[in-house]
């Protein structure tokens, strides 16, 4: 998400590498490129000066003219400046024992009916019994599009057919909760124009009779310098409680998070990274600003990997690396953990320093192209598996046939892991730093994209002496005189 | 109501906000064109979304031409007016139609960002202009997304070609495009469901629906729409080059221009795709949807100023 305003920052403080201390004079340039950056991001522009202003202010003091290293010195004001913009944090969604209401509320297409299928199911997931109501008798068949999501989860849907008063809807709702034991109700209110006098006032009278205890913002995260104004008019009708930041999967550099925040004052409670239902995270104001930064989020994929991987599979394969085998089979477990983490793409975006390796795989269908893999070793033996170099062209065409590949894939499969397999074993006498170390130098390496990974140098298991060697030398041209010779006398 | 009307009253709000934004710049006696002033400029052609680049190629142009003079307003906002409609010059372009046969129309874009609603539109134009029209629900991804289509083809009385949720929309929209051939219709509207420009596998399926469409009739689709939220920022650029790259569109529709968002994007995305804006939305209703013409959007952005400046 944000690579691009990460892409932005980094080059903007390169410029300040090597300068020995800070001055207006020689951080203007890299400043400027800053306020580029946020304003490209779609950063409204008040915020941005105000930003800059404070970086500014912040690096000029005393601290920073003595500090050794400048450019990292205003890394961290620029990161700690954005921490502070974007936080406090605070991800409760304040439910009571009793019956807690819940309302959503935005413009048109910001993606509250999914984000109300997201929340249910989170809720659902802490052990709460959700109720969505379906408020939004605007859009046609947006009713229908909630029964069909609280079917796929198995969670009750409420809603009036024919009904042409929302605040009424409401209202029923929240008696019916009661009525059939649900303990949080979720409004899915209609979009509407921040400037539509009517249809705000209608959400007031809502806010009024229903009470719900907590109104939710949700806000597309591609929405540019207007973010600023909706929100504003948004949280002056209603006092909103939180904000929900979507569509942040894709490549908008979702400076409109830092606007909303701005001129609301409000948390942002949640991200929606994706179109599944499962796809809705707490937002970590830390972690945004160490992505936005380049700085990588190890603490969310940690966390994911915790949740996500087979702890036992992981000691068992690490259990066999350090003895220093590593096959197919393993890299068939490999691809098929890293596949519970989520796309690939996600995953790079995480990792310190892959921001640019992630545009790199920008237009590679990662996933499709795991899938295939997986595809390929499962239609290998356990004896293929184990000794990949078994695998000749009557058995390539087999296993092409069996994982309905071309052969010369197979063939790139196993070409693609030798090297890999190698490192592999040499990582696993390793600590954390070293592993880190080797994944950057991979990286080093893919980021020219004609190279292939480099085989590496692995011992044959016996050094000759110079003398052997000529005399296998000596052997070896007999042994072609030989053959030369039969062959004559055979023709 | 003509587009000037049309789209005035859906920049009603957003002209406000621009024009009382450069009033404020200006005093009777006029202005001294100096680095505060242009810098106060800056601010407010960012706040359209028009980008930074073109932002700065009208701050440079009013700075070259005005700088250290006192200036009045109606000048200044020539220029500024001359540049931009510099900026977005594109012939006025609306749907080119088949030589013969329907004439398919394939529309792509973002989540929410108004594809369905769009579609209801032109539909609806279509229909005024007494054409057939055959929608294909090709979004068979997101729940109740062809009842949402459905309702419209019955309110507009349109007829729909659906598959369930799930199925394979290339085999709805050749579907579609076999019923408008079939029953004569002239337009065929095929939907396709939201997707965000990145996710791969989804582009794909979308350059297949486009194949799929162009085995029927050799140079169809016709005409390639993406829907445009105006509410969308600087990531419209990478909206409008990558879905160009997939099913090479041949203009926006910008929805949702009736509220405060001015759409600037689209003088970004001009720039950089090159690809124009054909069709504007301004409201919820079949009938807010007009034909772009770029000279009267510039227009129609600062008429307000010009008027009671001159009175």
């Amino acid at each position: 998400m944000f690579e691009s305003l990460q892409e932005g920052l980094s080059g903007a403080l390169k410029t300040l590498r090597g300068k020995g201390k800070l001055s207006e004079a020689n951080m203007r340039e890299g400043l400027g490129l800053v306020q580029t950056a946020l304003l490209e991001a779609d950063v409204s522009y008040p915020v941005v000066k105000d930003f800059v202003g404070k970086v500014t202010e912040k690096a000029l003091g005393e601290k920073v003219l003595s500090s050794l290293d400048p450019s990292q010195q205003v890394v961290g004001i620029v990161h700690q400046e954005l921490v502070d913009l974007m936080g406090p944090v605070d991800h409760s969604l304040h439910l009571k024992p009793s019956t807690t209401v819940l309302m959503l509320c935005g413009l048109q297409g910001s993606g509250k009916t999914t984000t109300c299928g997201k929340l249910g199911r989170l809720l659902k997931e802490r052990e709460r019994k959700p109720l969505l109501v379906a408020a939004d008798l605007q859009r046609p068949a947006a009713i229908e599009q909630l029964h069909v999501i609280g079917e796929q989860l198995g969670i009750d849907v409420f809603s009036e057919p024919g009904a042409k008063d929302p605040v009424a809807v409401c209202q029923a709702a929240v008696k019916h909760a009661k009525k059939i034991g649900c303990d949080v109700v979720v409004l899915d209110t209609a979009g509407r124009l921040h400037i539509d006098e009517e249809l705000m006032e209608q959400l007031r009278q809502i806010d009024r009779k229903v009470e719900p205890e907590q109104v939710y913002l949700v806000v597309d995260g591609m929405t540019g310098q207007d973010a600023v104004n909706s929100a504003k008019a948004f949280n002056e009708a209603l006092e909103l409680d939180g904000v929900i930041l979507t569509k942040l999967d894709g490549d908008a550099r979702g400076g409109a998070v830092l606007s909303v925040k701005h001129v609301t004052g409000v948390p942002i409670k949640f991200i929606g990274t994706g179109e599944h239902l499962d796809a809705l995270q707490e937002f970590h104001p830390e972690r945004m600003a160490q992505r936005i930064l380049g700085m990588g989020d190890i603490l969310t994929l940690v966390e994911q990997a915790q949740q996500k991987f087979d702890q036992d599979e992981m000691a068992k394969q690490e259990e066999r690396l350090r003895k220093g085998e590593f096959t197919l089979d393993d890299y068939r477990n490999m691809l098929g953990q890293t596949k519970k983490l989520g796309p690939i793409n996600k995953i790079m975006s995480m990792l310190p320093g892959m921001g640019n390796m992630q545009e790199m795989l920008d237009g590679v269908d990662a996933e499709g192209g795991m899938k295939r893999m997986g595809g390929i070793i499962d239609s290998m033996t356990p004896e293929e598996r184990r000794l990949p170099s078994k695998i000749d062209q009557s058995r390539r065409r087999r296993i092409a046939t069996g994982a309905g590949v071309e052969p010369h894939e197979v063939n790139e499969l196993v070409k693609q892991f030798e090297p890999m397999a190698a490192i592999m074993k040499q990582m696993a006498g390793k600590g954390m730093r070293d592993r880190f170390k080797m994944m950057q130098d991979l990286q080093k390496g893919l980021s020219n994209p004609n190279a292939k990974l480099q085989k590496a140098k692995v011992g044959t298991g016996k050094r000759l002496s110079s003398a052997e060697r000529a005399k296998l030398r000596k052997q070896r041209e007999k042994e072609a005189r030989r053959r030369k010779r039969d062959a004559r006398r055979g023709g | 109501m003509g587009f000037f009307n049309k789209i005035k009253q859906g920049l009603k709000k957003t002209s406000q906000l621009l024009n009382t934004d450069v009033r404020d710049l200006f005093k009777a006696e006029g202005r001294l064109i100096d680095e505060d002033f242009l810098e106060e400029l800056t601010a407010i052609l960012i706040k359209t979304d028009m980008g930074v680049a073109p932002a700065k190629a009208i701050v440079d142009e009013v700075g070259t031409k005005f700088r250290a003079r006192v200036m009045q307003m109606e000048d200044v906002l020539a220029t500024i007016k001359a540049k931009l409609k510099e900026l977005m010059a594109q012939p006025e372009e609306p749907i080119r139609f088949a030589a013969q046969g329907p004439t398919v129309i394939m529309v792509a874009g973002v989540n929410g960002a108004g594809k369905t609603t769009s579609i209801a539109k032109l539909a609806h134009l279509f229909k005024s202009q007494g054409k057939q029209v055959v929608l294909g629900a090709g979004d068979t991804f997101r729940a109740a997304a062809v009842e949402q289509l459905t309702i419209w083809a019955e309110r507009l009385g349109a007829d729909m070609v659906k598959g369930d949720q799930g199925s394979d929309p290339a085999s709805v929209a050749h579907r579609a495009v076999a019923r408008a051939i079939e029953t004569g219709a002239e337009v065929c509207i095929v939907d396709t469901a939201g997707r965000l420009q990145t996710q791969q596998n989804l582009m794909q399926q979308l350059t297949k629906i486009h194949r799929v469409i162009g085995k029927q009739i050799p140079e169809a689709p016709h005409e390639v729409l993406l829907v445009l939220d105006a509410t969308t920022g600087q990531n419209g650029i990478s909206q409008a080059k990558h879905f160009t790259d997939a099913v090479n569109c041949s203009g926006i529709v910008l929805a949702k221009l009736d509220g405060t968002a001015k759409g600037g994007v689209v003088v970004a995305i001009r720039q950089q795709v090159g690809l124009p804006v054909k069709y504007v939305g301004v409201g919820e209703k079949p009938e807010d949807l007009t034909l772009f013409v770029p000279d009267e959007f510039v227009d129609a952005l600062f008429a307000d100023l010009i008027a009671p400046a001159a009175a």
